[in-house]
C-alpha cells in the first residue's frame, strides 16, 4: 500500500484533481460505452420481436415470404 | 483453409461463435481493469519526481495504445472489405470507430490533466500531442463519412478508404516522439525493450493494457452482434432468432 490512510489516498500527495480528473473521465467514459451497446442490442432485439409477432398476427409465413412483403420497410441505414 | 475463410464471410457463424467468445473476453476485461486499478492506483509506489500524479499513467498509456491499435484494426478491416468483400469486416469496422475516437479523447485530456502538474502546461503544438489530435479528427471523420451517405455500399468503401488513408498517421504518432523531440517524453514502455520502470510501476500498467484490449475485443464482438441484427435483419435466421425469443 502505497498510502497511510484513507484520505492520504483520496488527496494523492496534493495531485488528487489531476489523477481523479483522469481516471474519472476514463471510467465514465467505458461505462457509457458500455451502457450504449447495451441499450443498443436492446432495442434491436425488441424490434425484431416486435416485427415477428406483427407479422405472426398478419399470418406471413415466417421466412417463407421474405424479401417480398419486407424489404420495403427494413433495412433502413440507421447507424 | 478456404473453408474457414468462407465461413468467416458467414454472419450467421460470426453471430454464434461471438456469444461463445464474448464471455470470456467480458471477465478477462473486468478483471484485469480491477486489479490494474486497485494496483495502479493504491499499491503501486509514487514516483520519486512526479509523485501521484504520474498514476495517470494507468489510463493514459493503455488509452493511447487502443486509440492506435482500434485505427489500424479498422484500416485492416476496411482493406479485407474492399479487397474480398466480407461484410462483417465492415460491420466491425463501423463498430469500432466510436470507441477508438473515445480512447483518443481520454488519452489528450488524462494527457493535458498530466501536463499541468508535470509540464507546467495542457498542451502545446508538440509532435505527438498534435498527431494524436490529428488522429481524433481521423475517427470523428470516418464516423462522419458512414453518416453521409444514403447507400450503404458507399458509405462502406468510403469509410474503408479513409481508414486506410489515414492509417499513415499511426507510424507518425509512433515515432513522432523520436523524430521531433520536444515535450512529449519516448516510449516508457515497450513490447520488447528492458522496462524503464521498476517491476511495481510496469506490471500494473501491462495488466492495465491488456485489460483494455479485452475491453475492446469484447464490445466489438458485442456491437458487430448488433450490427448484424440491424442489417441483416431480413435474413431468414435472424427472423427465426426473433421468433424463438418469443
Amino acid at each position: 500500500m502505497a498510502f497511510a490512510s484513507f484520505n492520504e489516498f483520496i488527496a494523492m500527495g496534493g495531485h488528487a484533481p489531476y489523477v481523479w480528473a483522469a481516471w474519472g473521465v476514463t471510467a465514465a467514459l467505458l461505462v457509457a460505452v458500455v451502457l450504449h451497446a447495451r441499450a443498443e442490442r436492446r432495442l434491436l432485439l425488441r424490434n425484431l420481436q416486435r416485427r415477428a409477432r406483427r407479422e405472426d398476427r398478419q399470418g406471413v409465413n415466417p421466412g417463407g415470404m421474405a424479401g417480398v412483403s419486407h424489404q420495403t420497410g427494413g433495412d433502413r441505414h440507421d447507424t | 483453409m478456404w473453408a474457414f475463410i468462407n465461413k468467416l464471410r458467414s454472419p450467421k457463424w460470426f453471430y454464434a461463435i461471438s456469444a461463445k467468445l464474448q464471455p470470456f473476453f467480458w471477465v478477462a476485461a473486468a478483471g484485469l481493469i480491477l486489479t490494474g486499478t486497485v494496483w495502479g492506483l493504491a499499491f503501486a509506489p509514487a514516483d520519486y519526481q512526479q509523485g501521484n500524479s504520474f498514476r495517470i499513467i494507468y489510463v493514459h498509456v493503455p488509452a493511447a495504445f487502443l486509440a492506435q491499435s482500434i485505427f489500424v484494426s479498422m484500416a485492416v478491416a476496411g482493406l479485407v472489405y474492399m479487397v474480398w468483400k466480407i461484410k462483417i469486416a465492415d460491420m466491425a469496422a463501423a463498430m469500432m470507430a466510436p470507441l477508438g475516437a473515445a480512447m483518443t479523447f481520454v488519452s489528450l485530456f488524462s494527457g493535458a490533466v498530466w501536463g499541468v502538474p508535470t509540464w507546467g502546461t495542457w498542451w502545446m503544438w508538440d509532435a505527438r500531442l498534435t498527431s494524436m489530435l490529428i488522429l481524433l479528427f481521423l475517427y470523428l471523420g470516418v464516423i462522419a463519412l458512414r453518416g453521409a451517405f444514403t447507400s450503404r455500399d458507399s458509405a462502406s468503401r468510403a469509410a474503408s478508404v479513409l481508414a486506410m488513408v489515414g492509417v499513415i498517421n499511426i507510424p507518425i504518432i509512433k515515432y513522432s516522439v523520436d523524430w521531433w523531440y520536444t515535450l512529449h517524453q519516448p516510449a516508457t514502455f515497450t513490447i520488447t525493450g528492458r522496462a524503464a520502470m521498476p517491476m511495481e510501476m510496469w506490471a500494473p500498467l501491462l495488466i492495465m493494457v491488456l485489460g483494455f484490449y479485452s475491453f475492446f475485443i469484447a464490445l466489438t464482438l458485442m456491437r458487430t452482434r448488433s450490427e448484424i441484427l440491424r442489417r441483416e435483419s431480413n435474413k431468414r435466421w435472424v427472423r427465426d432468432l426473433a421468433g424463438e425469443m418469443r
